[in-house]
């Protein structure tokens, strides 16, 4: 028994030394996203030697994969030893956290560095939950984008970007014409979502799009913009090769780069393979958003503070608050990472013009959220099931398939 | 005919901590799963109970029905095929070829392989662009068609095969043993009677081999329940529902799409059947021991 005792004794005195080693007084910010790829890693470590300048030290707790980095975090959560900060996708998969009362609100970081004249209003709301805002915004990546191969644009005869859906179509027949594949189809479900979502909004407009995903209507026109959504969707199986599905969309992207495809649909981190391929924008790829497309599907990162006790982890938590507002980690961080900043009020001359187009659309509120922002988890996975069911079944008319649509908010 | 077993309090001691360890870890975390499923829990475990309504959402979702029905198509398809397959081998290598040891190791070394790594490797033999297909037509046959993977109708045997190619493996290593294990009387016995040689493997080696096919089936059975990582490596799922197994329904509601009390409802319905497949079973055989 004595021996125990001393044991404990010992272990005790020994795990005292090493918190009063940890216990300095900079601010302390353990960091857990799944940005582990090239460009997001650099995109990171923007944010992390700005915080690491301002006397922070920095731990990072990236896991690769979005699924196992945020179950990895629910555990940790429930155990009571959260991470310092967690990169999150602004929306509703939040709200559960925050109503539960697991994360703190950073209203005063939010105060003093008025986010809220920087910010997009749509975004500004959206960070904030019961009126309280909970969320850094990093970042925001435009979703409804068509990137294209010049080179097989040439040699299919396409000389400008079609304005139209017909125009599309149209040129997606002189691809298939000039022996080269039309589309390069990402097959899985979320890939497909996106593309579903950015018919969506040319078909029914901003303010239709919002109708049917925030207020959940099931108008005569919300149904008929999406029977016309399903119609687009289907004609575009003919144009997609054998091997789409299950196709990562980097493989996808690889095949309009190398040009045996012609077009993609995809967000805009599309650029970040263009980039490391080589390529340069406007000379071998161009992009534009989906055809008669009133604004952008976007779909934005933030990092998320969960309640901790510890008096330095707090002090990290403000300090990387304001990190990752700060209007020059904005820019450098969007470079990185092939996204849009959030604050409206940065210098725009670096960006690309892809990047320059959205962020215009994002100044102008021509801009609808990706459905993470605005549904549940569960209703954001049946839209998934639902748009790759209808994918993947050709005998599916667009009148049943609008049906099983508005069944996904029941 | 077993002598009546003397209990050891020395054993009993030893073995407490794995009681314990089964009766709150497993029987534990089961209650509290199947507790979940009748609540409306959604990312975190909340106590406010809904009765049945997981249930009748759970056979509402056409995702879960086609989980169901994939992964009868497939159990029973993977646990036939990897012993007919596995018996086969064994008994082709029961015939004393050269080389047996380096074709053992051969067909046995999928077995060693991880689900996703397999899934992987068929996942890009069968893609229509990439693998056979391709292949296929790049020599020369240009209408050969082989593109079960990407057809709603057929992808399920595509996860059929991957299993199978692994699989196989393991009942083959277990059939030889079996088989080394028949004494030479018998083969000289039935060549001296002149039955040809698949005769004597179909009537007299296999009934007698009935206990190893029992047990590498048990073990077989086991694994198309868990079955996850090779849906997810081959197909994701896909094409559609097409090859949609209960396990990874559950997996995608439990964190993706942040659904407790569904994921709970889908897992407590996975261990019933479990439950009723077993239970008659273990029925049976307990009635045929007291028969002896």
């Amino acid at each position: 028994m004595k021996t125990v005792m001393k044991l404990l004794l010992v272990g005790a005195a020994l795990s005292a030394a090493v918190s009063s080693a940890h216990a300095e007084d900079k601010p302390n910010a353990e960091v857990m996203t799944s940005w582990t790829s090239g460009g997001e890693a650099a995109a990171l470590n923007v944010i992390k030697q700005e915080f690491e300048k301002r006397g922070g030290v920095w731990k990072d707790s990236s896991i690769a994969g979005f699924g196992a980095a945020d179950a990895a975090f629910q555990n940790r959560l429930v155990a009571g030893d959260p991470p310092t900060a967690k990169q999150a996708v602004i929306g509703l998969a939040n709200a559960d956290f925050v109503n539960q009362g697991l994360l703190s609100p950073i209203d005063d970081v939010a105060k003093a560095g008025k986010w809220t004249d920087a910010l997009p209003k749509s975004i500004a709301d959206l960070v904030s939950y019961n009126g309280q805002v909970y969320l850094a915004p990093t970042g925001a990546h435009g979703e409804s984008w068509v990137f294209y191969s010049k080179e097989a644009f040439a040699k299919a005869g396409v000389s400008e970007e079609p304005k139209s859906w017909d125009e599309f179509f149209a040129a997606l027949d002189k691809l298939k014409a000039a022996g080269i594949q039309p589309v390069a189809w990402g097959g899985q479900s979320w890939q497909e979502t996106k593309v579903f979502n950015m018919i969506l909004l040319t078909q029914v407009g901003i303010d239709g799009f919002l109708k049917i995903y925030v207020d959940k209507d099931k108008g005569d026109a919300s149904t008929e913009g999406v029977k016309k959504t399903l119609d687009i969707l289907g004609k575009l199986r003919a144009y997609v090769d054998q091997g789409a599905p299950g196709r990562n969309w980097n493989d996808a992207t690889a095949m309009v780069i190398t040009g045996k495809a012609g077009v993609q649909f995809m967000g805009d981190w599309a650029k970040g393979e263009f980039i490391a391929a080589g390529k340069e924008l406007g000379k071998d790829y161009g992009c534009m958003l989906a055809p008669q497309s009133p604004g952008m599907v976007y779909v934005a990162d933030a990092f998320s503070f969960p309640k901790i006790a510890d008096a330095t982890s707090q002090k990290g938590q403000t300090l990387l608050a304001e990190v990752a507002m700060d209007p020059a980690v904005q820019i450098e961080f969007s470079l990185k990472k092939g996204s849009v900043p959030m604050r409206t009020d940065v210098d725009q001359s670096k960006l690309d013009i892809c990047a320059k187009k959205g962020l215009e659309l994002m100044s102008a509120g021509k801009i609808v959220p990706d459905q993470a922002l605005i549904l549940s988890p569960q209703q954001a996975g049946a839209l998934n099931d639902f748009v790759d069911e209808f994918w993947t079944n050709p005998s599916e008319d667009s009148t049943s398939g609008a049906e099983k649509f508005f069944a996904i908010f029941e | 005919m077993q002598a009546k077993r003397r209990r050891s309090p020395a054993a009993t001691i030893a073995l407490l901590p794995t009681w314990i360890a089964a009766i709150f870890i497993y029987i534990g975390t089961m209650v509290w799963s199947v507790r979940l499923s009748f609540t409306d829990s959604t990312i975190f475990p909340s106590s406010n109970y809904v009765g049945f309504a997981q249930y009748a959402k759970l056979f509402r979702t056409s995702r879960w029905l086609a989980s169901l029905e994939n992964v009868l198509i497939f159990g029973v398809l993977y646990v036939a095929g990897c012993l007919a397959l596995g018996f086969v081998l064994a008994a082709s290598l029961d015939r004393k070829v050269r080389f047996e040891a380096v074709f053992r190791t051969i067909f046995l070394y999928p077995y060693a392989m991880s689900f996703v790594v397999t899934g992987l490797i068929w996942q890009w033999i069968l893609n229509p662009t990439l693998g056979i297909q391709a292949t296929v037509r790049a020599l020369g046959w240009q209408s050969f068609t082989f593109d079960w993977i990407v057809s709603r109708d057929m992808a399920i045997y595509t996860v059929v095969f991957a299993g199978v190619w692994q699989g196989a493996g393991l009942v083959m290593v277990i059939a030889l043993s079996g088989m080394r294990g028949i004494g030479d009387e018998q083969w000289k016995a039935a060549q001296i009677d002149g039955i040809p040689i698949w005769r004597i493997y179909l009537s007299i080696i296999l009934p007698q081999l009935g206990p190893a096919l029992a047990a590498s089936g048990m073990l077989l059975s086991m694994g198309v329940i868990k079955t996850y990582d090779l849906v997810v490596a081959l197909t994701g799922g896909g094409p559609g529902t097409a090859t949609e197994v209960p396990a990874k329904f559950i997996m995608d509601n439990l964190f993706e799409r942040q659904n407790l009390g569904l994921a709970s409802a889908g897992a407590t319905v996975l261990v019933l059947s479990v439950v009723m497949a077993v239970v008659p079973f273990r029925y049976a055989l307990s009635m045929r021991r007291r028969r002896r």
